[in-house]
């Protein structure tokens, strides 16, 4: 359980802060793309591709340093790599040991990175730590910007997280993944991680022991909901305004857990009956824990993944998840059949909130004014993977 | 021995062919990641495996096992084995 700060769950106001500049981090299935604006977030400048006809799976700013980018990558040939620039992707370094499972002793089947899905900067004490989840899954730490990465044994090699964790028909259609990891801002030992499928997972050791913590959440009709590997967690967000509450998109449900409470509370029984609440992304607003936004989709009969009636919208809660209200100006009204993967809708820090998602059609949308209009800032890209809103030096 | 980089290598090796030396193919991918650090990865996994994806002849010959054997007179091509869209 984590340990009690002493706030109290519910609305934390934070301070917004006054962006001089907004960077947007795309990362689709053939390449990776920066869009550049000034703060009134209003023109946007494309600078890309990078590595056209890689797979890059996420591309993330070091908010400590506002410069440092680290790029997850492959090509469909070749191996899992790792590239970091140090100035804001003008130039790229690829990683000298890129995230890798331990060498399987003798007679053993040892398992391999097939891809590095997600990546997490370190605490901001320990400005060059960062942290990777990949598929198959494993976590990963560096202790030099990303430079060489470290397997976490208690997870890769812990039989029962191996058992946890499945096998390859345990994922996604792509592989299952290690994703959703998370530094509490105020202490760097106490970390989470989600797992797709095997659930979610916490830390108070900086990782050298784990529990799961899966009270409350559902899992498909039918299945034990005691065993990890049943659940299938979509995407977790913790409130940077109030970093005992945690928001989760499951494949059953969305949810809302506060801490000292180990227990999950689906909030998503209160969205509208025929939109649902099954999707993959899920957003918190910097400075008001009370607010988060999803991308719903279609979950029913063979499960689609498409806009529920090809009406694209994002939902917002005001109020914890009480209560969810449609925001789809300026979205296609009709027929639009894509979605929303679950890295590839974020928020930026400014005041008001600028939203971004990117589609699995290529197409980049953006909001300036904390979802109630929207405006398509890219189209034609690959299929979207991965986006991010950061704020550069 | 010389080895063909398939296009897909070439960010390395910034040549089609490259000069690599050793007496089992494991040892000649080991040398050619010494001169162009990172290459073996991308075609080898961590378990010691051929990746999916790539395929290795040496002399003609199709070849599975990084403990075969080579002389300094073989050719070895390695090959990017893909399709779709």
């Amino acid at each position: 359980m984590a340990r009690n700060s002493g706030q109290t769950a519910g609305k934390k106001q934070g301070r917004a802060t006054h962006a001089r500049s907004v960077l947007v981090l795309v990362a689709t299935r053939k390449g990776a793309w920066l869009y550049h604006s000034d703060a009134t977030r209003s023109e946007w400048r494309a600078d890309g591709p990078h590595f056209l006809g890689h797979t890059v799976n996420h591309l993330v700013l070091d908010p400590r340093d506002g410069r440092t980018l680290l790029a997850a990558a492959k090509t469909g040939h070749l191996g899992p790599t790792v590239f970091r620039s140090t100035d804001l992707g003008r130039t790229w370094k690829e990683a000298a040991r890129p995230p890798a499972f331990a060498k399987a002793a003798d007679g053993k089947e040892g398992r391999a990175v097939d891809h590095t899905f997600w990546l997490t900067p370190g605490h901001a004490g320990e400005p060059d730590v960062w942290y990777a989840g990949t598929s198959p899954q494993g976590l990963f730490r560096s202790q030099d910007g990303g430079v060489t990465w470290e397997p976490f044994s208690p997870i890769n090699d812990d039989p029962q997280y191996r058992k946890w964790m499945g096998t390859v028909q345990d994922g996604t259609p792509d592989g299952p993944k290690l994703h959703s990891i998370i530094v509490d801002p105020r202490d760097r030992a106490h970390l989470y991680f989600a797992m797709s499928g095997g659930g979610v997972h916490e830390s108070l050791d900086g990782g050298r022991t784990w529990v799961p913590l899966l009270k409350g959440l559902e899992v498909v009709e039918g299945f034990d909901r005691s065993e990890a590997t049943f659940h299938d967690p979509h995407c977790i967000r913790l409130c940077p305004s109030n970093p005992d509450r945690l928001y989760q998109q499951n494949h059953c449900g969305i949810y809302r857990l506060d801490r000292p409470s180990d227990e999950w509370v689906r909030i998503g029984k209160s969205m509208p009956q025929p939109v649902g609440d099954i999707g993959f992304p899920m957003v918190v607003h910097p400075r008001d824990a009370d607010a988060a936004w999803v991308f719903p989709m279609d979950g029913t009969s063979v499960w689609p993944r498409t806009s529920p009636e090809g009406m694209p919208a994002v939902y917002a809660t005001r109020d914890g998840g009480k209560t969810w209200r449609r925001l789809d100006a300026g979205l296609p009204a009709k027929q639009a059949w894509w979605t929303v993967k679950r890295q590839a809708m974020t928020a930026d820090a400014a005041d008001p909130v600028g939203l971004y998602f990117g589609t699995t059609s290529g197409e980049l949308w953006s909001s300036r004014d904390e979802g109630r209009r929207w405006t398509c800032i890219a189209q034609h890209l690959p299929e979207i993977y991965a986006v991010e809103a950061a704020e550069p030096a | 021995m010389k080895v063909h980089i398939p296009s897909a290598l070439r960010s390395y090796t910034e040549s089609s062919e490259a000069e690599a030396s050793g007496a089992t193919l494991g040892a000649v991918l080991a040398d050619l990641d010494r001169r162009y650090a990172g290459i073996r990865f991308r075609m080898i996994d961590e378990q010691d495996r051929i990746r999916p994806h790539i395929r290795i002849f040496v002399n003609g010959d199709q070849v599975r096992d990084l403990v075969q054997p080579l002389r300094a007179t073989d050719e070895v091509v390695i090959v990017q084995a893909l399709s779709g869209g």
